[in-house]
């Protein structure tokens, strides 16, 4: 049996996250709201991966992912693989590209910004290498961190 | 038109051809008649918006309003807007927009400009936006260039001060990084250093230099940009006060440049230049402040014919 067979078995029907870096699978728990979940949830860090050496995986039982939580992934594990299960069987496999613009899934960081202020929903368009945001309205960046950071 | 833009929010939204129409366009009615001049917003409306207090930019476009024939509407003092009583811009601006053909606003909220923009159908022309942006003081700085020196491309110019917080050279990047061949020399202590995302964001257009010694490049410069070290950008004021007299411009500095140097400042100073420089052939930081008047007609005369 493959590698990745055994990952994959615990879910009958959900969502595989896989190929996450090291250190993200508990950060992407907390941006989809998974740390109290309603579903059953497993995650394995910093197991083996022939592709990335070391990897974090998240098995989600029962769960499709929106548009706006596969967003959020892709800010803050990009390339990791999302596995769609039907009935045990990979169902569909996607990359996960970062998002050019990210629209209402962070704020900003800044409290001067009318976005904080007023509550608006916020824009920001996204820069890769070095992973970047820029505020539509008051034109600050946040990096990396600060982007891990403002996952709503 | 060789204009882009709907509304006037941050200097990173103009092209090179944005650019270039402002300033031909302030040089054509520096030009016109007053009588001519007089009738470009006949019949307009202009809100004008202060929601943060700041007297010379009002005063340059309210002179500017009325010197195209244009009426004024608005507020100098945000005490006696709605905003007082905890109505959030979005409406405020909103409702405004019913009155008015142009909105000409200035707030402390950062992003605020850009919001405005985007709630209403009339054109939106940013006086300020907090620690943000200023894009008028920079297409004034770029005409001041262009005036004195009959081109921006190829100068060498020293940013000289607060480059970390100073908005005015921030903005000042990324304009110069239009035009080829320009040479920048950032000049601050060390805690007062250029961003390096701006740095970054300009290295591969703009030559780029960064110093704490304005002597070395002082003779190479044709153009000398000084900001204010503002004291209130400081948590520690020894800190301060240490590094608040460390680059004072005097008549000495003049001793070490070549013909034609310049000196500019957003204004107001403190003690960076001092007053004997005033009379001087490098002080050029009266006349960028006068040629606000002119920048601000040009992008007025320009907004009333934007449909959004």
């Amino acid at each position: 049996m493959k590698e990745t067979d055994i990952r994959l078995t615990p879910i009958k029907n959900g969502t595989v996250l896989d190929h996450l870096p090291v250190g993200t699978a508990l950060k992407i728990l907390e941006a989809l709201q998974l740390s109290k979940p309603e579903k059953a949830v497993t995650i394995a860090i910093n197991t083996e991966s022939k592709r990335m050496g070391k990897k974090d995986l998240v098995f989600i039982e029962g769960k499709e992912l929106t548009k706006s939580e596969t967003e959020k992934i892709g800010l803050l594990a990009k390339g990791a693989t999302i596995n769609l299960i039907q009935n045990s069987e990979v169902k569909n496999k996607t990359t996960i590209e970062l998002p050019e613009k990210a629209i209402g899934i962070i704020k900003c960081l800044n409290p001067k910004c009318i976005s904080t202020i007023e509550g608006l929903e916020t824009r920001f368009c996204i820069e890769q290498e070095p992973l970047r945001a820029k505020c539509f309205y008051c034109e600050k960046t946040m990096h990396e961190k600060e982007i891990a950071n403002a996952i709503k | 038109m060789g204009f882009s833009l709907t509304d006037v929010i941050s200097i990173c939204d103009f092209s090179k051809k944005d650019i270039d129409f402002v300033l031909e366009k302030a040089a054509e009615l520096e030009k016109t008649p007053k009588e001519k001049k007089s009738r470009i917003l006949e019949g307009k409306i202009i809100a004008s918006l202060f929601f943060e207090p700041s007297t010379r930019t009002r005063l340059s476009f309210e002179t500017a309003i009325q010197s195209l024939g244009g009426k004024v509407i608005g507020f100098a003092d945000p005490a006696v807007s709605s905003a007082s009583k905890g109505e959030t811009l979005s409406d405020s601006i909103r409702i405004i927009s019913g009155y008015a053909d142009i909105i000409v606003m200035r707030h402390f909220i950062e992003g605020s400009a850009r919001r405005a923009a985007e709630v209403v159908k009339k054109p939106v022309i940013n006086a300020g936006d907090g620690a943000n942006q200023h894009p008028t003081q920079t297409l004034l700085d770029l005409y001041t260039i262009k005036k004195e020196f009959g081109k921006i491309s190829g100068l060498k110019i020293g940013l000289l001060g607060d480059l970390k917080y100073g908005r005015t050279v921030h903005s000042l990047m990324y304009a110069l990084a239009h035009y080829p061949n320009a040479e920048v020399f950032c000049i601050s202590p060390e805690s007062l250093r250029m961003p390096q995302e701006i740095i970054q964001a300009n290295s591969g257009k703009l030559k780029i230099v960064e110093t704490r010694d304005l002597q070395e490049f002082l003779p190479e410069l044709d153009l000398l940009y000084a900001t204010r070290i503002q004291k209130e950008r400081f948590v520690d004021e020894f800190e301060y006060e240490q590094i608040k007299n460390i680059f004072v411009l005097g008549k000495q500095v003049l001793e070490k440049t070549k013909k034609g140097f310049r000196i500019m400042h957003p204004l107001p100073r403190v003690n960076e230049i001092k007053p004997e420089l005033d009379s001087t052939e490098a002080a050029l930081y009266f006349e960028q402040a006068r040629n606000g008047l002119p920048v601000r007609e040009a992008l007025l005369s320009i907004m009333k014919d934007v449909e959004k």
